[in-house]
């Protein structure tokens, strides 16, 4: 990395040394497939926005022809790696110093020319004008920076989960995120750049500034450069946190002597600012003087955001502009302006990716013809290098990060990911059960957990790739990175949004999806199904001579069974006796941790469902001994059934893909499958989704269109990381099963079990009718 | 008047009343001139020699002022005639004035000393232990409120108390005129003394304290003082009337170019006040005036847009500016009209009156003479 010496912003000069090295590998990912380029240049920072192609490999399965059959030995189906082309956008941040030796960069390796104008907004875009035309031979195309603020704000918070959140300085985690409502508008917005602007945003293409004000970022920086000897901005927010505002001001008390009681003015109460330093014998601080300062300008902000969120009767109330920027004392000054002023009716919120907006917006500008707004996108939190601040105090080393390159990746989603139609509030609805960011115990056991899993995870991610020898390399520079995400998240949980066992391992999925080992586990999951597969009829057989009753309880042990047979948590070669398999002895006999199968039981016994949603898990002996037959019994019943499984590979969870297939050889042997295919009574989609966990929040649009056709009234969860991690306390307006295996002996202290307890949760929402 | 009809003689002189602020202590003092001769010998010395020290001096001690041009001649109070004076000495003179009450030995006369503001609270102990004095702590937003409606009911010596400002938004014709103040409510009084509260009045009982901001008149001064290193109210308003603004305030046409139509903003509009204090060349070529008069413009122009805000959302067209950050100040007066006027597009109209700072203390004054009727 180079060593980067700092530039006082303010002189904002852009002949730099030339000497400046980049670290290539690392910024300006992908460029040479670039084609869509917007810049938004600031006062200080330069934030390039441009879209590209990622060339990357997955696994495909595919199943052979019956003709082809012998020749491929006994495997079930053929796996082939490909290449497959996705869209990603890629943010990056750098400070005005940078933008010389950057532009030369994208000039040197940018090969795929087939653009001619770059996107431009921000107060410096027309300083640079003539520099970025000259270096890359692209034509400068101005828009509206207010316009591109707020298309940037509107696509970050429809597609990036965790991305506002209210900042609480005193609390367990300063950092609290908020719940992604599906609906964003209407809200305000308070741009605080060297004045403040007040936006009021209606919709996607509507919006109205609706007032603002001349005392802002600027006020701050201006007259704290006067008043003091500090003269950058950062600096001078460092001096206020260290300062005494009351002794620059004249507080209430100084006034009354105490509290102004019957108005409920309390004694500590600004009464005027600076009100103080007009005794011109005293000699003030500079601390102090830059605090009270802080002050007065964080409060007149506060009540000027307050009077238009009241008048307009709006009460999401976002706080943006290089006054806030992720910076924790003005964050606090806001909050707590916020608070005052409306007695906590309104919250102050703030976006992670706050910086980004008007580059976001720029881009998304430039690329109306690609409607970017139709598809959905995720973060790529192997690409992204999340939320860097925290107080300046306790952590020193934060000041080191100016100078270096902030990076967002956000990937083109092939789905187009909507709420499940089932959820009971989908504005209240949270997927993970822990929040580790507040939680630290828990934090600190993940973490941990996750760093000794690592070693597994690298060695198993070599032996998926036998035949290729750099493959290791590859793994080990996997190795690397997440465990530098881990420690990143150790030091600053809220980097991604909310810290969850869900993120932790999405972070991991896609840093693996970074250095192409898409799917580590194809070949066991393979064998595995194959082996399966081999004993659906014998299983089949033994329950239909069971009882009825005895089937019921069968059906879910042989579900909770599968569940256990989880790769990792037993060796392969316990498995494949069917003595194991549904007389497995669980460490805890019924009743279980969570035990409502009396009720599911009694349920069984009234009419069927209309339609049942099977969010599936593992793959082998899990889908198809423990699944399968559960989903046959569904349909006896005269159930329909969605099973909803993974659109991409993540452990050894079962794709869509492969179940397709496990599916079609089931049919093969089993008539009640079969014919519910061909009926359509059985249907298989994809949710969406390459996680071990799941999100209802965002599921693939299909499904929630399947799940109101067929009027869906029971949704099954399947697994640890589907109904454990996350969508625990889920509610949802049908009735729900939530069946999993403990398979954490820390998880299962936390939840007041041994390892090996039984999650069976039957709910039926409150005040549903009695099914008829 | 109509508090007259009680008996005289119930109502012992002096008549004082007091609005102790954190900046300022405001004074009204009732002058009687129908003494009788009978009364007059009857008066002890100590209340003469208050009366002559009062009325015959225009200054008192080093920062002590009487306001001559806002006297009340031949007011009727409580059946009394008399001038009513208007004094004011800063804050910080509170230890040397109650050493003053003890030196004229106040105590003995038989009269009760009403004072509100903070100062009521914070100094009355020191009336009591350095000066055997028990003040009648009086509200001050109650005080304001009636003594602000009395003065306007009794005129300023036969002329209006009250004035707006014709054509506010043209400087070539904007003119101060009287006005009265005949339907009082509902009014938004906005009340700039150190801070500021901003109050919507129903009536004269019924009122409401909506909201109140820490960037009143003493950040104004306190800011000329740190930035300018004057001293007094007086230097930097005069340093202020002498500055130009724009080379310290950044404007929108410094950022645009000219207007910003997209938004519907002039260029002329100041779009980050001190803005461009942040560049190091425009702070070295900058005045003291300049930094004064920015100073100014930034507080008025940023109560000018929370009183505004306040009476849209109170839903009130009569905004009423008082408090002593107006004396004197015509810059800010204008400037006040010219921002209700603009930005409501002519709904809101700004008030001002003569005596701006004096109301809380004349309605200390009322207090006086209603607890006396009481007794």
């Amino acid at each position: 990395m180079a060593e980067c010496g700092r530039v006082d912003s303010n002189t904002s000069s852009h002949t730099m040394d030339k000497s400046i090295t980049l670290p290539p590998d690392e910024i300006f990912r992908n460029m040479e497939n670039a084609k869509r380029f917007a810049i938004d240049i600031g006062g200080s920072l330069t934030k390039l926005a441009y879209y590209s192609t990622v060339q990357h490999k997955v696994a495909k399965v595919r199943s052979f022809d019956h003709s082809t059959k012998e020749a491929a030995g006994d495997k079930l189906y053929e796996i082939a790696v490909q290449e497959e082309v996705t869209a990603r956008l890629h943010f990056i941040k750098f400070e005005n110093a940078y933008i010389e030796t950057c532009l030369d960069f994208i000039k040197d390796h940018l090969v795929n020319t087939e653009t001619k104008v770059i996107k431009a907004t921000g107060g410096g875009a027309h300083k640079f004008k003539e520099l970025i035309e000259r270096k890359l031979g692209l034509k400068v195309d101005k828009e509206d920076e207010m316009t591109c603020l707020i298309k940037g704000c509107n696509f970050v918070l429809k597609n990036i989960p965790h991305e506002a959140f209210v900042y609480a300085k005193h609390a367990d985690s300063e950092f609290r995120f908020q719940t992604t409502n599906p609906d964003i508008f209407p809200y305000l917005l308070v741009n605080i750049g060297s004045g403040v602007s007040i936006v009021k945003v209606e919709s996607e293409d509507k919006f109205e500034r609706i007032g603002g004000s001349s005392i802002g970022g600027g006020t701050f920086w201006g007259l704290g450069a006067l008043l003091t000897k500090t003269k950058r901005f950062d600096e001078l927010l460092q001096l206020a946190s260290k300062g005494q505002h009351s002794s620059v001001d004249m507080l209430v008390k100084d006034i009354y002597g105490g509290s102004y009681a019957c108005l409920g003015l309390t004694g500590d109460l600004i009464a005027s600012s600076f009100g103080k330093s007009a005794t011109a014998d005293k000699e003030f601080s500079d601390e102090d003087m830059a605090k009270s300062l802080l002050h007065m300008i964080s409060n007149d902000i506060g009540q000027l955001a307050c009077l238009y969120a009241k008048l307009h009767n709006l009460s999401r109330v976002y706080f943006g502009g290089f006054f806030i920027r992720g910076h924790p004392v003005t964050m606090h000054t806001i909050t707590y302006s916020i608070n005052f002023f409306t007695k906590g009716e309104v919250q102050a919120l703030f976006l992670r990716h706050e910086g980004y907006l008007g580059a976001i917006g720029a881009f998304l500008k430039g690329a109306e013809e690609d409607n970017p707004n139709q598809y959905s996108w995720g973060e790529n939190y192997a690409g992204s290098s999340g939320l860097m601040s925290v107080s300046p105090d306790m952590n020193p080393m934060q000041r080191a990060r100016s100078g270096t390159f902030d990076m967002l990746e956000m990937d083109r989603l092939d789905r187009q990911l909507v709420n499940l139609p089932l959820l009971q509030d989908p504005s209240s609805y949270i997927p993970d059960t822990v929040d580790l960011t507040e939680d630290a115990q828990a934090r600190e056991y993940w973490l941990s957990c996750f760093e000794e899993a690592l070693d597994g995870v690298v060695k198993r991610a070599v032996a998926s790739q036998p035949d290729i020898p750099e493959a290791a390399e590859r793994a080990e520079k996997f190795r690397q990175k997440y465990l530098h995400k881990l420690q990143t998240l150790r030091h600053q949980p809220f980097a991604y949004g909310s810290l969850t066992v869900r993120s932790l391992l999405d972070t991991r999925e896609h840093c693996l999806n970074e250095f192409n080992f898409p799917d580590p586990y194809s070949k066991i999951k393979e064998r595995e199904n194959d082996i399966a597969l081999k004993y659906y009829e014998k299983a089949v057989k033994s329950l239909e001579e069971l009882s009825w009753e005895d089937r019921q309880f069968a059906l879910v042990r042989g579900v909770l069974a599968g569940n256990v047979f989880d790769w990792g948590a037993k060796a392969v070669s316990d498995l494949f006796s069917l003595k194991v398999i549904f007389m497995f002895c669980f460490s805890s006999d019924r009743p279980w941790l969570v035990d409502s199968f009396d009720q599911w039981l009694e349920r069984l016994k009234g009419p069927p469902h209309r339609c049942a949603l099977f969010f599936v898990d593992n793959s082998g002996v899990d889908i198809i001994l423990g699944v399968m037959p559960f989903v046959r019994e569904l349909l006896s019943r005269g159930t329909e059934v969605v099973l909803a499984s993974n659109s991409g590979p993540a452990l050894n969870d079962v794709t869509n893909s492969e179940l397709q297939i496990l599916t079609e050889r089931i049919a093969a042997m089993d008539p009640v499958i079969d014919s519910a295919l061909r009926e359509d009574r059985l249907t298989l989609v994809q949710n969406g989704s390459s996680s071990p966990c799941l999100d209802l929040s965002r599921l693939d649009k299909v499904l929630a269109m399947l799940v109101r056709e067929r009027q869906t009234d029971l949704v099954i969860i399947e697994g640890m990381g589907r109904a454990i991690h996350t969508n625990y306390y889920a509610m949802l307006s049908c009735e729900s099963l939530k069946m999993a295996v403990i398979k954490n002996s820390w998880l299962a202290d936390r939840l007041g079990g041994k390892l090996f307890s039984v999650v069976f949760k039957y709910e039926v929402p409150a005040g549903a009718g009695k099914p008829h | 008047l109509k508090i007259e009809d009680t008996q005289p003689e119930t109502h012992a002189f002096p008549w004082f009343g007091m609005d102790i602020g954190g900046t300022l202590v405001k004074l009204v003092y009732f002058e009687p001139v129908d003494i009788t001769a009978e009364e007059e010998q009857e008066e002890v010395e100590n209340l003469k020699s208050i009366r002559r020290y009062l009325t015959s001096n225009v200054a008192y001690g080093k920062t002590g002022v009487r306001d001559v041009h806002l006297e009340l001649r031949n007011l009727t109070m409580c059946g009394r005639t008399g001038n009513l004076h208007f004094i004011r000495f800063p804050t910080q003179a509170m230890p040397r004035f109650i050493q003053m009450g003890r030196d004229k030995n106040f105590s003995s006369l038989h009269t009760t000393l009403c004072a509100t503001g903070g100062g009521a609270y914070k100094f009355e102990n020191d009336f009591r232990t350095m000066a055997d004095l028990e003040l009648l702590k009086l509200d001050e937003l109650d005080c304001l409120i009636r003594g602000l409606l009395y003065i306007d009911r009794v005129g300023f010596n036969g002329h209006p108390e009250c004035y707006y400002f014709q054509n506010p938004s043209d400087p070539n014709s904007c003119v101060k005129k009287p006005c009265n103040l005949d339907n009082h409510f509902p009014m938004l009084l906005v009340n700039i003394g150190s801070g500021v509260s901003i109050l919507a009045v129903y009536s004269e009982n019924n009122y409401k304290r909506v909201t109140g901001t820490s960037l009143g008149g003493g950040t104004f001064l306190g800011l000329c003082c740190l930035l300018t290193g004057c001293e007094t109210f007086e230097e930097a308003l005069e340093m202020a009337s002498k500055g130009d603004s724009t080379n310290v305030d950044k404007l929108v046409k410094d950022i645009y170019g000219g207007d910003y139509e997209r938004f519907g903003l002039q260029g002329s509009a100041v779009a980050s006040s001190f803005g461009h204090m942040m560049c190091k060349e425009k702070r070295d070529s900058i005045s003291k005036e300049d930094l004064a008069r920015a100073t100014l413009i930034t507080i008025t122009n940023n109560i000018g847009s929370i009183a505004r805000m306040c009476a849209v959302n109170e839903k009130i067209e009569r905004v009423v500016f008082v408090g002593n950050f107006l004396r004197i100040n015509t810059v800010s007066t204008k400037l006040l009209a010219y921002a209700m006027d603009f930005w409501s597009k002519g709904q809101l109209r700004a008030l001002f009156l003569e005596h701006e700072g004096y109301f809380g203390a004349v309605g200390a004054l009322m207090e006086l003479l209603k607890t006396s009727e009481d007794l």
